[in-house]
C-alpha cells in the first residue's frame, strides 16, 4: 500500500475512552477499534455510519485532536504517530496542512470574535502574514472564496444564517492553505435548500485547490454524491470499504445492504416498490460490544461462527474490502 | 359542519414579538379526509409546525390566530377555550414530537405517562389502564412491556422512546395523528423501523396522519398528498405523484433538483436554490420566494400571486403558472 499517491494512511487505529471502574475493572468505550484505511491525494473518502459508530472519533483521532490509544498514522510519507515505536511528532507544522470543518456551525465559532478574527486566527498562529494589511487581504480573499465578502468581515457569528456560518467555518479551515480537510458532518445542521450550495462549494474548492477530503456524514446519499470511495463503520469497526458506485450498487456487508435500503427514496414509484430490509433492535452499547462480529445481534444471516470468530477485513475484489464471514454465500 | 376531518380555511397566524409582527402563516388552507396521510414539507421557519400545532391549540405565546377558520372533527378549533382543548388533545388528536429525549417527562415512569392519558380521557380504572398500557407497548413493538412500564425514559434508547411516544399518542385511538419530524433525531435504520410502524398502525387503526418533515424521501414513501410550504404559505399542493413528477412551482422544482440521489448513475452536479430563506420579520412584498426565484418577473416582487389550479386538488401560488394558464395552455413545461 506504500505508494506516492497516498496522502493519509491509518493503520490499526484504536481510540478507547475510559468509562468508569478501577484497576482490573476499568471499563473502556471502544469508540474506534482497529481501523485501517488510506486516502489518496486529491480524492474524497466518505465515512458513514450511525451515531456512536466512531466516524467522528476516527476523523478527530486522525488529526490527533485525541491522542490515539494505539495505531499508526502516516501523513504524506511521514509517520506522525506510532504507538509501538513511541513516535508522536509536534503537530503544529501539520496543522497547517490538515484542517477540520465541524458539524455545528453554531457551536464551532466563538460568539465574541468577529468573522475577520475567526478567519485571521490561524493566519496569526502560523505567522502567514507579514503585516496587518497582508493579513486583512488574506482574510478577505478567504471570505470571497466561500461566497462571502468584505462587508461580512466585521460582523459577529450571530448575525449570520446557518449556511453562512458554515461558510465562515470553511474559510477558517482554508486560511492556512491546507492539503487535507476532515469534513465532520458539515451539512447536517443546514436546511435542505442550503445543503446543495455547500456541497457544490466543497466540490469547487476541491477542483480549484486540489484538496483531499475525509467526508464524514450519516446521510449515505450525500456521501455517495461527494465521495470517490466510501467506508462504512459499525460500532467502532470498518465493515466495508469500496468505490462509491460499487458500494451503493453492489453492497456486500449485510449492514451496508440494510443501510442502503433504509434510506427513504425521494421518488414515489420507486419508494412504493422498494422492499425495505428493516433491522431489528438497536445498536448495542460500545461499552459492551457483542463477541465476534459486532453486527451479529442484528444480522439476518448470523450463525454460531459469527459469535465465536471476528471476521477479517479483507479485499474480496479489487478495492472492495469487507469484514463478514458470509460474504461468499449470499 | 365540514365534510372533512380537518378543514383549515385561510388561516392567518402571527407572532407578536418585541421586534415586530412575524407573519408565520398567511392564508393557509388545508383539508384532510379520514384515514388520509398528508405530508407538509418545507424548511425551518416555513410554518409547517405552526400549522399543525394550531390544530391542537398549541400556539405558543406571543402567537395569535388573526384570521380564518379551523374545523376538526366537528369542533370549531378557532373558537375553543383551553378547557375544551384539554378534552380533545390526546383523545381525538395526538402529536408526536421530534425529540423523544425531551418530550417525555424524565421523573415519571413510562407506565405512569401512558396511563395518565388513559385515566384522563376514559372511564377506565387504574388496573384497566395498566392492562391497556401493556397492550399499547406490545402494539408498538416493545418486548417485555411489564418491565418497560416500570422504567424511566433515560433507561430507553432513542428509537424505543419514540415508540413510547407513539404508544401515548395512540392510547385513545385518535382520529388524527400529527407527527412533527418524528424521525429527524433518529438513525436511518431506526427511522425505517419507526416509519414502518407508523404505516402499520395507520392501516390497523385507520387514523389520519399529518406528517411534518423536511425530508422528501419520507413523504414520497408515506403520503398521499403533499403541501409544500415556503414563507408561511402553501406554495404548492397536490398528490404525491403530482408533486414529484409534475411539480409546477419553481421552489418545488428547485427542491427536487437540489437533493443528492443514491440511485444517480453518474456524478451529476447538484442544482442548488441560491440565496437564503426569507426573514419573516421583513417578508418581501410579493411572492415570498421571488428573491430566490430564477424566473422572477416584475409582478412577483409587487403582488402575491393568486391560486392557479391544475387538476382536482393540484394547485400552486405562482405568477408563472398563472401567466401560462392565462395564455391558454394548461401546460407550462
Amino acid at each position: 500500500m506504500n505508494n506516492n499517491d497516498v496522502l493519509v494512511q491509518v493503520e490499526h487505529l484504536k481510540q478507547y475512552f475510559p468509562a468508569g471502574g478501577y484497576g482490573k475493572n476499568k471499563k473502556y468505550v471502544k469508540a474506534v477499534d482497529d481501523v485501517s484505511f488510506a486516502i489518496k491525494r486529491g480524492e474524497t473518502l466518505g465515512l458513514v455510519g450511525e451515531s456512536g459508530c466512531g466516524k467522528t472519533t476516527t476523523g478527530r483521532s486522525l488529526l490527533r485532536l485525541y491522542e490515539p490509544t494505539a495505531g499508526k498514522i502516516i501523513y504524506d510519507g511521514k509517520v506522525i504517530f506510532d504507538k509501538d515505536a513511541k513516535i508522536a511528532v509536534d503537530m503544529l507544522p501539520y496543522r497547517k496542512k490538515m484542517q477540520i470543518v465541524f458539524q455545528d456551525p453554531y457551536a464551532s465559532l466563538d460568539p465574541r470574535m468577529t468573522v475577520a478574527d475567526i478567519v485571521g486566527e490561524p493566519i496569526d498562529i502560523h505567522k502567514l502574514a507579514a503585516n496587518k494589511q497582508e493579513r486583512y487581504e488574506k482574510i478577505i480573499e478567504m471570505l470571497r472564496r466561500v461566497g462571502l465578502n468584505s462587508e461580512h468581515a466585521n460582523r459577529y457569528p450571530h448575525e449570520f444564517s446557518g449556511g453562512q456560518r458554515q461558510r465562515v467555518g470553511i474559510a477558517r479551515a482554508l486560511a492556512v492553505n491546507p492539503e487535507f480537510i476532515v469534513c465532520d458532518e458539515p451539512i447536517s445542521a443546514l436546511d435542505v435548500s442550503i445543503q446543495a450550495q455547500v456541497i457544490n462549494m466543497f466540490e469547487d474548492l476541491q477542483a480549484e485547490l486540489g484538496l483531499t477530503y475525509l467526508f464524514i456524514a450519516h446521510d449515505l446519499s450525500v456521501v455517495k454524491h461527494i465521495s470517490n470511495r466510501i467506508g462504512v463503520m459499525y460500532l467502532g469497526k470498518m465493515v466495508e470499504l469500496a468505490d462509491s458506485y460499487e458500494l451503493t450498487t453492489r453492497p456486500l456487508h449485510p449492514y451496508t445492504q440494510s443501510l442502503i435500503s433504509a434510506i427513504p427514496v425521494a421518488d414515489p414509484i420507486k419508494a412504493r416498490a422498494n422492499k425495505r430490509i428493516v433491522l431489528e433492535g438497536d445498536v448495542p452499547s460500545p461499552l459492551n460490544p457483542p463477541s465476534g462480529c459486532r453486527f451479529r445481534t442484528r444480522c439476518p444471516y448470523a450463525t454460531e461462527r459469527c459469535a465465536a470468530e471476528e471476521p477479517v477485513f479483507k479485499e474480496v475484489s479489487t478495492g472492495h474490502y469487507v469484514a463478514c464471514h458470509h460474504v461468499n454465500e449470499q | 359542519m365540514s365534510e372533512y376531518l380537518v378543514d383549515i380555511k385561510n388561516e392567518r397566524l402571527s407572532f407578536f414579538t418585541p421586534a415586530g409582527e412575524v407573519k408565520a402563516l398567511n392564508d393557509v388552507s388545508i383539508h384532510l379526509n379520514q384515514g388520509e396521510v398528508l405530508g407538509i414539507v418545507g424548511e425551518s421557519g416555513s410554518g409547517k409546525s405552526v400549522t399543525a400545532y394550531s390544530l391542537m391549540g398549541l400556539t405558543a405565546h406571543p402567537g395569535k390566530l388573526i384570521g380564518g377558520t379551523i374545523e376538526f372533527n366537528g369542533h370549531q378549533i378557532h373558537e375553543m377555550s383551553e378547557q375544551e382543548f384539554r378534552k380533545i388533545r390526546g383523545n381525538e388528536v395526538s402529536i408526536i414530537f421530534q425529540d423523544p429525549m425531551t418530550s417525555l417527562n424524565p421523573v415519571f415512569t413510562i407506565g405512569n405517562q401512558i396511563e395518565e392519558v388513559i385515566l384522563l380521557h376514559t372511564d377506565k380504572d387504574k388496573k384497566q389502564a395498566h392492562e391497556r398500557a401493556v397492550e399499547l407497548l406490545t402494539l408498538v413493538g416493545i418486548n417485555e412491556p411489564e418491565k418497560r412500564l416500570k422504567q424511566y425514559p433515560h433507561e430507553l434508547s432513542g428509537g424505543m422512546r419514540q415508540r413510547v411516544m407513539i404508544a401515548i399518542a395512540l392510547a385513545c385511538e385518535p382520529k388524527l395523528l400529527i407527527a412533527d419530524e418524528p424521525t429527524t433525531a433518529l438513525d436511518v435504520t431506526i427511522q425505517a423501523q419507526i416509519l414502518e410502524l407508523m404505516m402499520e398502525l395507520k392501516d390497523k387503526l385507520g387514523m389520519a396522519i399529518i406528517m411534518i418533515t423536511h425530508d422528501l424521501g419520507i413523504v414520497a414513501s408515506m403520503c398521499e398528498k403533499i403541501a409544500v410550504m415556503y414563507g408561511g404559505r402553501i406554495i404548492e399542493y397536490g398528490t404525491t405523484d403530482e408533486i414529484f413528477y409534475e411539480p409546477k412551482h419553481e421552489y418545488t422544482k428547485g427542491l427536487l433538483k437540489s437533493i443528492p440521489r443514491l440511485d444517480a448513475e453518474e456524478h451529476e452536479r447538484l442544482v442548488p436554490i441560491e440565496g437564503t430563506p426569507i426573514d419573516l420579520l421583513n417578508p418581501p412584498k410579493g411572492c415570498p420566494f421571488a428573491p430566490r426565484c430564477e424566473s422572477c418577473m416584475k409582478i412577483c416582487l409587487r403582488e402575491m400571486p393568486p391560486v392557479t389550479t391544475f387538476g382536482d386538488i393540484h394547485y400552486t401560488q405562482c405568477w408563472m403558472n398563472q401567466k401560462a394558464q392565462m395564455e391558454g395552455g394548461a401546460t407550462n413545461e
